[in-house]
């Protein structure tokens, strides 16, 4: 490997998935965020790809977002499903962006993951080569491009749905973003979540929502959404005490990502069931 | 018949050695130097915003002297090789060392078959992760790499201020003690650099992945005032730096900022 240099014409400028691009004779690893021509060139398909494949896929479910007075919570349960197995107990749905933003995802585990990787090395690729840090909006937009770049995979079914959730240092505040399959980028207002669960995830934060929330009654909001996704959704997992196994749960603020332990999770998950068992059982449908 | 023009290809390398040089005495020096926490680099740039010291990747920083442009080039191309290799492979498998080798390479490429030589002179700082095994990489403009475990000095008066740092330095230092003589040793005997006359930046164990941080002219002003220790600062009172380079005068030929911050 030598230093890559480029005539200015051809210069990536800070963009880390233009430069793959470029030095795609280098025989780096090309992703599906990185553009559809290259999705369809690798030869990493076999004909017939979306028919044989599919069943086999390892899907990711619920994640959600909220905002509270000074930040952004993101939670995600653990589960991978391959079809109606469960594939993995313990994999992880919410990952740090950069110091001050989170991504989440759903759908299609493994080009989501890939997704994230990218998406992580192209915002500190960026901040590296130009010296400060992209604006969150332009966060929100690269991500967008990433997902649109992937829609040729999408449309095999490969659906990758990620939810950015970040603090704008310059607004001082949380915000939330959501993506549809196709990259459409769209901000939410208060909160939002996504994948199998999602719904069900969503009205129960829906149903206890309100301005200005502490950071703490956020990640209980959070924790209990995911409770009632696990609750109604097979493909989502609920706490699993047994193994010691929680949902990712981050907050992020001005101090920037912070993931919690998960003794505080499972500590969450003690006091959402507490006010559970307070009410009742709360019925049986 | 006309007689094709020769030189010798000994002068073409000597004239091309003496351009660079020149080039790069012409700015301003850094120093690179290991500490407790990891590594240390400090640079005399009064610039806040066109920084000569910057991250490359989780643990490594680099630095350079000379001609900005150029300098800067070489770092932007650090980054995307450091970037895609961590792509490719894993972030664990980029390390100074490989990188340190495509810029010699690259530079001893420029210096033989090039016109120009280019005018810089580069660090590559490498922290280990686990013990104190820290690397400093010294490139110099004709691609010659040296490697370093207790400091490097580039730019221009580069010996003077070795030979200072080398009176100063002491494994395993605290880093304000170690900001106070990489600044001494910059410095020199006559002239006081204040905190907003210098860039400083470390690689520091820490709980974040990004090892790099850039430490602010507010801190930098503390760790003057507080860091020096009292038995180097007696010994300094008595004199001990005694050599001044005589051979340099100050190339930037300004610096004329007489507050005291804690230096001599």
């Amino acid at each position: 490997m030598s230093l890559p240099f480029f005539p200015s014409g051809s210069d990536p400028g800070p963009s880390f998935v233009e430069l793959l691009r470029q030095t795609r004779a280098a025989g780096a690893r090309l992703p599906s965020g990185a553009g559809s021509e290259i999705v369809g060139s690798a030869g990493r398909q076999p004909a017939g790809f979306a028919a044989t494949l599919i069943p086999g896929i390892t899907h990711g479910t619920t994640v959600v977002a909220l905002r509270y007075d000074n930040g952004v919570v993101v939670a995600g349960d653990r589960r991978a499903t391959e079809g109606n197995l469960i594939a993995h107990r313990s994999i992880e749905k919410v990952f740090p962006a950069d110091r001050h933003s989170a991504v989440a995802i759903s759908g299609a585990a493994g080009s989501a993951i890939e997704m994230v990787r990218l998406f992580q090395t192209q915002l500190e690729h960026y901040e590296k080569v130009e010296g400060t840090c992209l604006s969150l909006e332009g966060k929100a937009n690269q991500l967008g491009q990433m997902v649109s770049a992937n829609l040729q995979m999408a449309m095999q079914g490969l659906v990758v749905i990620p939810l950015f959730a970040g603090y704008d240092l310059r607004l001082k505040k949380g915000r939330i973003f959501t993506y549809d399959v196709t990259g459409g980028r769209f901000e939410e207002t208060d909160f939002h979540a996504t994948g199998s669960g999602g719904r069900d995830a969503k009205n129960t934060v829906k149903l206890s929502y309100r301005e200005r929330l502490g950071r703490d009654e956020a990640v209980q909001l959070a924790v209990a959404a995911l409770y009632e996704a696990a609750d109604e959704d097979t493909a989502t997992g609920g706490p699993d005490a047994i193994r010691g196994i929680y949902p990712v749960v981050a907050t992020v603020d001005a101090e920037g990502y912070r993931r919690l332990e998960d003794t505080e999770v499972a500590e969450h998950f003690r006091n959402v069931l507490e006010r559970r068992r307070e009410r009742g059982e709360g019925g049986v449908s | 018949m006309t007689m094709p023009y020769y030189v010798a290809p000994e002068q073409v390398m000597k004239d091309r050695a003496e351009y660079a040089q020149k080039g790069i005495a012409r700015g301003r020096a850094l120093v690179g130097t290991t500490y407790d926490q990891g590594v240390l680099i400090v640079a005399e740039n009064p610039s806040s915003t066109l920084h000569k010291i910057s991250e490359i990747y989780d643990r490594v920083a680099f630095a350079g002297v000379g001609r900005y442009n150029e300098f800067d080039q070489l770092r932007v191309a650090g980054v995307r090789h450091a970037d895609t290799k961590g792509y490719a492979y894993s972030r664990e498998d980029v390390d100074a060392r490989s990188l340190a080798n495509v810029y010699a390479q690259y530079l001893g490429q420029v210096f033989t078959h090039e016109m120009k030589p280019l005018e810089v002179e580069i660090l590559v700082a490498e922290l280990d992760p686990v013990g104190a095994a820290h690397q400093l990489f010294h490139i110099a403009y004709d691609g010659t790499v040296s490697d370093e475990q207790r400091f490097t000095v580039l730019g221009g008066e580069a010996d003077a201020i070795a030979h200072r740092m080398a009176a100063r330095f002491r494994q395993g230092w605290p880093l304000g003690e170690a900001v106070v003589a990489c600044v001494a040793s910059l410095s020199g005997p006559t002239r006081t650099l204040r905190a907003d006359d210098l860039e400083v930046a470390v690689l520091e164990h820490g709980a974040w992945r990004r090892t790099f941080r850039r430490v602010t002219d507010g801190e930098v002003a503390q760790l003057l005032a507080h860091g020096e220790p009292v038995e180097i600062a007696a010994a300094k009172s008595s004199g001990a730096e005694g050599e001044s380079p005589a051979g340099s005068v100050d190339q930037s030929g300004d610096d004329t900022g007489d507050v005291p911050a804690g230096t001599a």
